[in-house]
C-alpha cells in the first residue's frame, strides 16, 4: 500500500490531570473514509484535533504528506489547514452574520480570491449539495439539515485533500443525517479527498471504509480481510 | 414471516393464480429470500382447505391451465386479525456474544478482542447494507434500514459491554 497521507504515532495529550490520548496511533490514506469511533470522552475528538494540527500533542508525531505538523511554524500550518483541509462540525459553525453563499465563499476569500469568483464557486457547491435555494439566506434562517449541507459545501469548496468531520450528523434526525453523510462521502469520493469521521453512531460509521476505535486514550484497529 | 397471511393479503387486491402470487410476493417481500413454487402451492392448498381462499375460475393461456384463487370473507377476517395482532417482541435473552465475553473473561483471555472482532463484522455488514440502500428503491431502503437498526442495537450493546468489562471480569472471576 502507498504511504499514508496522514500519520499519527504515539500521540499523548493531556488536559490538566486528564490524559485524553495516551500513545494513540492512526494513519489515513488518500481518498479513504475512516471512522473514528468510541464512547464519549474516549479521546476521539482530541485525536481529530491533533491530526488536523488544531492542537499540538504533548508527545508523538503527526505527519501530513511527509511533513511534520509539529515542526511547522504557525503561519504555514494555518495556510495548510485552510487550503488542504476541510472541516465539518456537529453544529456547522457557520458565521451567523454572513449568508450561506458568503459562508461557503469565506475560505476562498481568506485565501485572496476575488468575491465574484469565490461566490460563483460557492454557489456551484451549494447546488451540488442541493441547497442552492438557501444561498442568500443566513444560517439562522435554514433548517439543521440544510445548514449542515452548507457546512459540507464550505469544507469541500477549496478542494481539500482531507476532510475532518466531527459528529457531522450529531444534531440531525436520522433521515437528514443520512442525506448529509451520503452527500459528504459521495463528494469526497468524487474529489478524491480523504475523510476522517468522528462519530459514536454506528449507522454513520457505516459510510466509512474502515474504523479506528478510541478507548481510554488508546486506539484499537482491527485488521481483517 | 407468515407466508399464508401475506398471500391472503395479496389476494385482497383481486383473484390471482399461483405464479402471479409468487411474483408479487418476491417483488414486495422476497428481496433476499424468494418463495419456492412448492411453498406457494403448499400454502394455497392449506388456505383452500381452511376455507380462507376459494377457486375462482381457470386461466387459459399458451401453457397449462392455471387455477385462480380469491380470498373468502373468512380469509379477509384472518388478515385483519393478523394485522392487528402485535408481533411478539424479540427479547434476545440468549446471546452467544454475551457467552463468548464471559468465557473469555473466565479464562483470562482478552475479551476486548472478542468485542472488537464482532464490532468489525457488524460494521462490515452495515457497510454492505448502506451501499445497497444507496442503489435501492424505497422498499429496499426500508428493508435495509430495519436490518441496520438491529445491527446498530447490537453495536450499542458491544460499546456498553466494553465499558463494563472490568466490572464484569470481577464478577465472573470472583
Amino acid at each position: 500500500m502507498s504511504q499514508p497521507l496522514l500519520n499519527a504515532t504515539g500521540i499523548v495529550k493531556a488536559f490538566g490531570p486528564t490524559k485524553a490520548l495516551d500513545g494513540a496511533n492512526m494513519s489515513v490514506h488518500a481518498g479513504e473514509v475512516v471512522a473514528v469511533m468510541g464512547p464519549s470522552g474516549s479521546g476521539k475528538s482530541t485525536m481529530l484535533h491533533c491530526l488536523a494540527g488544531i492542537i499540538a500533542p504533548d508527545a508523538g508525531t503527526v505527519t501530513y504528506d511527509g511533513r511534520d505538523l509539529g515542526a511547522m511554524p504557525d503561519q504555514p500550518r494555518s495556510t495548510l489547514r485552510r487550503t488542504e483541509f476541510g472541516f465539518v462540525f456537529q453544529f456547522g459553525q457557520l458565521v451567523p452574520e454572513l449568508t450561506c453563499v458568503e459562508n461557503v465563499a469565506l475560505p476562498m476569500r481568506l485565501g485572496g480570491m476575488r468575491r465574484r469568483e469565490a461566490e460563483a464557486k460557492a454557489r456551484d457547491w451549494l447546488g451540488r449539495l442541493e441547497v442552492g435555494d438557501v444561498a442568500s439566506k443566513r444560517p439562522g434562517e435554514v433548517s439543521g439539515g440544510q445548514g449542515q449541507r452548507v457546512a459540507v459545501a464550505r469544507a469541500l469548496v477549496t478542494g481539500p485533500k482531507v476532510i475532518f468531520a466531527d459528529e457531522p450528523t450529531g444534531a440531525l434526525d436520522s433521515l437528514n443525517g443520512e442525506h448529509v453523510m451520503r452527500m459528504l462521502t459521495d463528494a469526497a469520493k468524487e474529489t478524491g479527498a480523504a475523510v476522517i469521521l468522528v462519530t459514536h453512531e454506528p449507522r454513520v460509521a457505516a459510510y466509512s471504509d474502515r474504523e479506528v476505535i478510541v478507548r481510554d486514550g488508546h486506539t484499537r484497529q482491527v485488521e481483517f480481510a | 414471516m407468515s407466508i399464508g397471511h401475506t398471500l391472503l393479503g395479496l389476494l385482497e387486491h383481486g383473484p390471482r393464480h399461483g405464479y402471479d402470487l409468487k411474483r408479487a410476493y418476491d417483488e414486495h417481500f422476497g428481496h433476499d429470500r424468494p418463495l419456492h413454487y412448492g411453498q406457494v402451492y403448499a400454502t394455497l392448498s392449506r388456505l383452500l382447505k381452511n376455507g380462507l381462499i376459494e377457486e375462482h375460475g381457470v386461466e387459459h393461456g399458451g401453457g397449462p391451465d392455471r387455477k385462480r384463487y380469491a380470498v373468502t370473507t373468512d380469509g379477509v377476517t384472518d388478515v385483519q386479525q393478523w394485522l392487528t395482532t402485535p408481533e411478539k417482541p424479540e427479547l434476545y435473552m440468549q446471546s452467544t456474544l454475551y457467552t463468548k465475553v464471559v468465557i473469555a473473561l473466565m479464562s483470562a483471555r482478552d475479551a476486548e478482542v472478542v468485542l472488537d472482532t464482532q464490532r468489525h463484522a457488524h460494521l462490515k455488514a452495515m457497510r454492505a447494507l448502506t451501499t445497497r440502500k444507496a442503489h435501492g428503491d424505497l422498499a429496499d431502503q426500508l428493508i435495509c434500514d430495519h436490518a441496520l437498526f438491529h445491527l446498530e442495537a447490537d453495536l450499542r450493546w458491544l460499546e456498553l459491554t466494553a465499558a463494563r468489562l472490568n466490572d464484569l471480569r470481577k464478577q465472573v472471576t470472583s
